[in-house]
This record gives structure tokens, sequence and C-alpha cells, in this order.
């Protein structure tokens, strides 16, 4: 198979293709692996690898092919190959957070996102660079060097799953994991012009995602379409008993949405359209939305201000009449506190972030620095040399806020005002809005070193971080482009309510076509 | 409020974070300046407003208290920086460090 024949593919082409037997397993991670060759993705161009094994995921893939022979084990992603963010623990490859302190760790267990891709035919090709412990919204953080952007290299991928985003981007994998705490799947999905998706809070199991801020933290998919998104998404999520915070909810077919239905009763568990548990039910790929009849979409005033880049806002408006001409009504609404979002998340996911690296002190794994004076120097000689400047910055920032004194003025206001948000939230959708329809962000790519104020680059989360501090699902989808550079769109939907978030994004997609990467 | 060179000495101590001087001044800037941002919630009225540990909406669920062995691939030898005995094996503790820089 070609290079460019196979960056053409969906995921749900090429499991369909392995499943056939008209293509291998191998073949597929072969194809990947030369991709990624072919557009530069070590180190000295787009650096969107930290980890790749080409010989274990050959391995991996013959191993697939004698399961394969076995009719009833037909894994959904069977022969897709998936790129997974280096936060994620998984066996065989290092698993560093872009940090030194974490260089050559390689995890003693799997996290059960990549369990569940594996047990569905997924192939692993290799661990994706990324700001380290995800503090960032550029992947310039990295202690590996920064990756580039595919569509102009000059340009950052966005942050901190920006390894992920960049490698679905250049065509290498369908399909990526990424993991977000303010913004860190959409933002660098909207920079790379890919389909980026942050569930509920709960919705996908965080064991064996190394912790930044544990209230905030969630597994996302990364994909080329919206369709590659649905079916990641379908794959890693669900209860799992390893995680304390994920829920029994059950999981519907997100592919299913792509008809226009409306969400199937999910507490029925003779639906047809449920599927309880992890047993794949294989769908003929979906055939494109036709109508979002009924469905009410919200445009809130406060993500799209006066100073919104308004070449971001038409190619918004453009979204939202495609959308009405789809048979959807769009209504104004108002989250007033959003405007508050940055403030609430730069407290709370620091301060979380301090007591969860508290872990990285040299002691059970990764870098330990002895400068032979006793365990507190052995303690602060391997945190200073081993954390870069973002991190130190926000491990002192969080431990500020907690610290006697300020703890209430900071961070219990701030966990007051979070539920303020959240608040708006349930209001807007209680008052019968089915899903809320902003820019993803305030800007495109920027050049990489461009930003250099902290705080500048934090508002880069301004239109994503709400849904983290609400727990809602929400994502990104390309819907245009400025100055040849990608712009997102971002759908929120209610609480656990994810098909109603793909319903609209299959449509939108469908009714923009080409003009998405225009 | 703005923060103070010894704050950030003092919370570097803390979290167990070697800041030296020079860092020490830049960290007091830049820590100031965000800090600077955060003050817009000092006006926001919460009197009567709850807050917000996580948004679970069932709270955390209780598994039987019984002991489960870790379930890992590899021995602990393999990722620890130094073991013995199936111990991990650090420098000496603190009394005695405070001891060596007292010169006692």
């Amino acid at each position: 198979m070609s290079g460019e024949n196979f960056t053409k593919l969906g995921a749900a082409e090429i499991a369909s293709s392995v499943r056939a037997g008209d293509v291998s397993p191998s073949e597929m991670v072969r194809a990947s692996f030369e991709r990624a060759r072919e557009i530069g993705a070590g180190p000295d161009a787009l650096n969107i690898y930290l980890h790749t094994d080409e010989q274990a995921s050959t391995e991996e893939a013959a191993v697939l092919k004698e399961r394969l022979g076995n009719a009833s084990d037909t894994g959904i992603l069977a022969g897709v190959p998936v790129a997974i963010k280096d936060n994620i623990a998984s066996l065989g490859l290092p698993t560093t957070c872009g940090s030194k302190i974490l260089a050559g760790y390689v995890s003693p267990f799997e996290a059960t996102a990549i369990s569940r891709l594996r047990a569905n035919g997924a192939l692993i090709v290799g661990k994706t660079n990324m700001d380290e412990f995800a503090m960032g919204s550029s992947t310039e953080n990295s202690a590996f060097g920064p990756t580039r952007n595919p569509h102009d290299v000059r340009c950052v991928p966005g942050g901190s799953s920006g390894g992920s985003a960049a490698a679905v981007a250049a065509g290498i994998t369908p399909l990526a994991l990424g993991s977000e705490t303010g913004g860190s799947v959409r933002q660098p999905a909207a920079f790379c012009g890919v389909v980026g998706v942050k569930p509920t809070y709960g919705r996908v199991s965080r064991y064996g995602l190394v912790a930044f801020a544990s209230s905030l933290d969630q597994i996302g998919v990364l994909g080329r379409t919206v369709d590659d998104a649905a079916l990641g998404l379908e794959t890693i999520a669900g209860f799992d008993k390893m995680d304390s915070t994920s829920s029994d909810e059950p999981v519907p077919i997100y592919r299913l949405s792509a008809l226009g239905v409306p969400a199937p009763d999910a507490r029925n568990p003779s639906t047809e359209a449920i599927r309880v548990g992890r047993t794949p039910v294989p769908l003929p790929p979906p055939p494109g939305a036709t109508t979002l009849e009924g469905v009410v979409i919200g445009k809130p005033k406060e993500y799209f201000p006066e100073s919104l880049d308004a070449s971001i806002r038409d190619l918004c408006e453009r979204s939202l009449d495609r959308m009405r001409s789809m048979g959807a009504t769009v209504r104004d609404i108002s989250l007033p506190r959003s405007p508050l979002a940055i403030p609430v998340y730069y407290i709370l996911a620091p301060a979380e972030a301090s007591s969860n690296l508290a872990r990285f002190d040299g002691v059970r794994y990764g870098l330990r620095v002895d400068p032979g004076k006793g365990l507190k120097a052995m303690y602060a000689a391997t945190r200073s040399q081993g954390f870069g400047p973002e991190v130190t910055r926000r491990v002192l920032l969080g431990t500020y806020v907690l610290s006697a004194g300020y703890y209430d003025a900071y961070y219990k206001k701030a966990q007051a005002v979070r539920t303020l948000i959240t608040d708006d939230f349930r209001s807007v959708f209680a008052s019968g809005v089915n899903a809320i329809f902003t820019p993803t962000t305030p800007t495109t790519a920027f050049p990489v070193g461009a930003i250099s104020d902290p705080y500048e680059m934090y508002l880069n989360d301004i239109f994503t971080v709400t849904a983290n501090l609400a727990g809602v699902p929400a994502m990104s989808i390309p819907i245009g482009r400025v100055r040849r550079l990608p712009v997102g769109g971002q759908i929120i939907t209610a609480h656990f309510d994810e098909y109603t978030m793909f319903r609209v994004a299959y449509a939108l997609e469908a009714a923009l076509g080409p003009e998405a990467h225009q | 409020m703005a923060v103070t060179r010894e704050d950030v000495l003092h919370i570097a101590d803390l979290a167990r974070l070697g800041v030296d001087g020079a860092r020490a001044d830049e960290l007091t800037k830049e820590l100031s300046a965000i800090l600077a941002h955060m003050e817009v919630l000092s006006q926001v009225d919460t009197a009567t407003v709850s807050a917000s540990a996580g948004v679970g909406t069932e709270g955390t669920p209780l598994r039987p208290d019984t002991g489960v062995p870790p379930l890992l691939e590899s021995a602990l030898e393999s990722f620890a920086p130094a073991m013995r005995d199936g111990f991990f094996i650090v420098p000496r503790l603190a009394t005695h460090e405070d001891s060596a820089e007292s010169g006692a």
C-alpha cells in the first residue's frame, strides 16, 4: 500500500479491510512507519514521536493476524495503527511524560485505555511528544524539544497533546490518544486540523494516565475524521474498577449518531443501539447525517467577544449557518461565569499538580540526583534537575495557593467559582439547549517561540477550560482555514451526552465537506 | 497579593525544589504577575456557594477494604533507582543531615 493511500484511510475502513483479509495488520504497521519516515516524524524534523519500536509493533501485528483467524474475535479497530501520548502508561515502550525526570522509565503496567485498544485489535506504533507533564499549550515545554505543526513547520502544533495531533494531521495514524486537563486535546486538534474529543469526566478510565490534576484529567481521542474519533472513544469508554472516578453509565454506539437519530435510551439494556460492556459490535460505515431537525444549538456570547479574530468568527458563523440549513435552531445564550475560568483553572490545576507530582522524588522510579548530603538534598536536587521551568512554576504556584494563609483566598475560592461555572452549563442544558457551539481557540497556531509570557500562554485555553471545570464532554472539529492554518469549532454537550455531540459533529462535518479544510 | 522572595524560597522548600538566588528573583516576578490575574475571583460573591472538589455525579464508590497485590509486569528493580532485599534505598534521613549541616 502506498503512503498516500494509507493517509486517506479512516480507522473503520482499515479495520474492515483487515478483518476481510484484504490487507494484513503488518502492512498497516509498515505503512504507518513509512509515512512517519516520509513526513519526517523524527527529532530532527517534526519531532512527533518520543519512542517507537517498529519491530515490536510488527510482532504485535503478527499476533493480531493469528487472532483474526478466530471468527469470534473481530476487533473493531483491527489493524488500526494508533499513537499514544507519552503520559499514558504502556507496556514495552517508555512513558516519560516529556520529562527528564522520567527519561527511560518503562511502566510495569498498562493503562486501561491502551489495554482496550489492544483488545480491539489496535496496533500501538509509538508514544508521542507532549508538554512536560501535560503542562503547556504548544508542546514547546517538552524536555525533548518542540513538535512542529505539519501544516506549517514554523508553527507549534498546540498542546499539550501536540505530538498526537501532529501524528494524525501528518497521516501517520488515523487515531491517537491524548489527554486533557484544560483543553490539551481540543486545542492541538484545532491547530492541526483534526478532530479532538474530551469525554465527560468519568467516561474513560484514568487508570494508567499519569496524574496532573486528578479532578480534571481525562484521556481523549484524536482522529482524522469524526468517525475515527467516535470509533476510538467507543473502544476506550466505559466503567473500569481500577479507576474509582470512572462511571458505569452505559456507552452508546456513537457511530449510530451519524444516522441523525436522537440518542437511544442509554438506561434501557434492551435497546439495540446500546453496547454494555466491551463486546464489540461492528457497524457499516455511517452514511452521513442528513438532518439536525429538533436540535437546539446554543451560541454563548462570552465565546464570541469583540476581540475575536474576524476570520475565525466568520468561519464559526458559516458553521452555524450550515447547522441551521440542516434543521437546527441556533439560540443566543450566556455562560456568564466563563470569563472566570482561566483564573479558577490556574489555581486548581497547579494545586492538584503540586500534590500529584510530589511522587517524583528519586526514591522509587525515574531520575535520582544524589549530591551526597542526605535525603532532603536528594529530593531537591532530583526535582530541580528533573523538572523543567513550567512544571517548577506550576508546582510552586500550587504549593503557594495551598499554603497556610492563602488556602481560603485562592484554592477554596476557586473551588466555589468552579461550582458557579458548572451551574452555568447545567442551566443552559436544562433550558432546552442540546449542544453549545464556539470557536475552539481564539487564534490559529502561532510561531514557535512567539509566546514567552506564561499567562499569555494560559489564555490559549480560554474557550476550552470551562468544559474541564464543569466535567462536560466537548470536541473540536475542523471548520476551515485562516491564512492557510486550520481553525477548529467546538461542540459541547451535557454530562454523558457524547452521543448528541457526535451527532452534531457528524452533521457539521458532512455539511462543510471540503470547506472544513479550506 | 504580591509574592515575596522569601515566599518563593519558603514554598520551594515545602515543595522540595532547589531554587537558586537568580531563579528565585525571576519566580517572584512570575508568580506575582500570575496571581495578579487571580484577584478577579475575590470580587465574586460565593458566600452561599459550595466548593467543588470534583465533578463526579455519584460520589466516589467504595470497594471492599482488602489489599490487592499490584499487577506488575516487571520487577521493581527494573525501574527503581536503588533497591536492596526488596526495599527502596534512600540517602540518610533529615536528622542526620541537620547534624551534619550544623557541624555537629
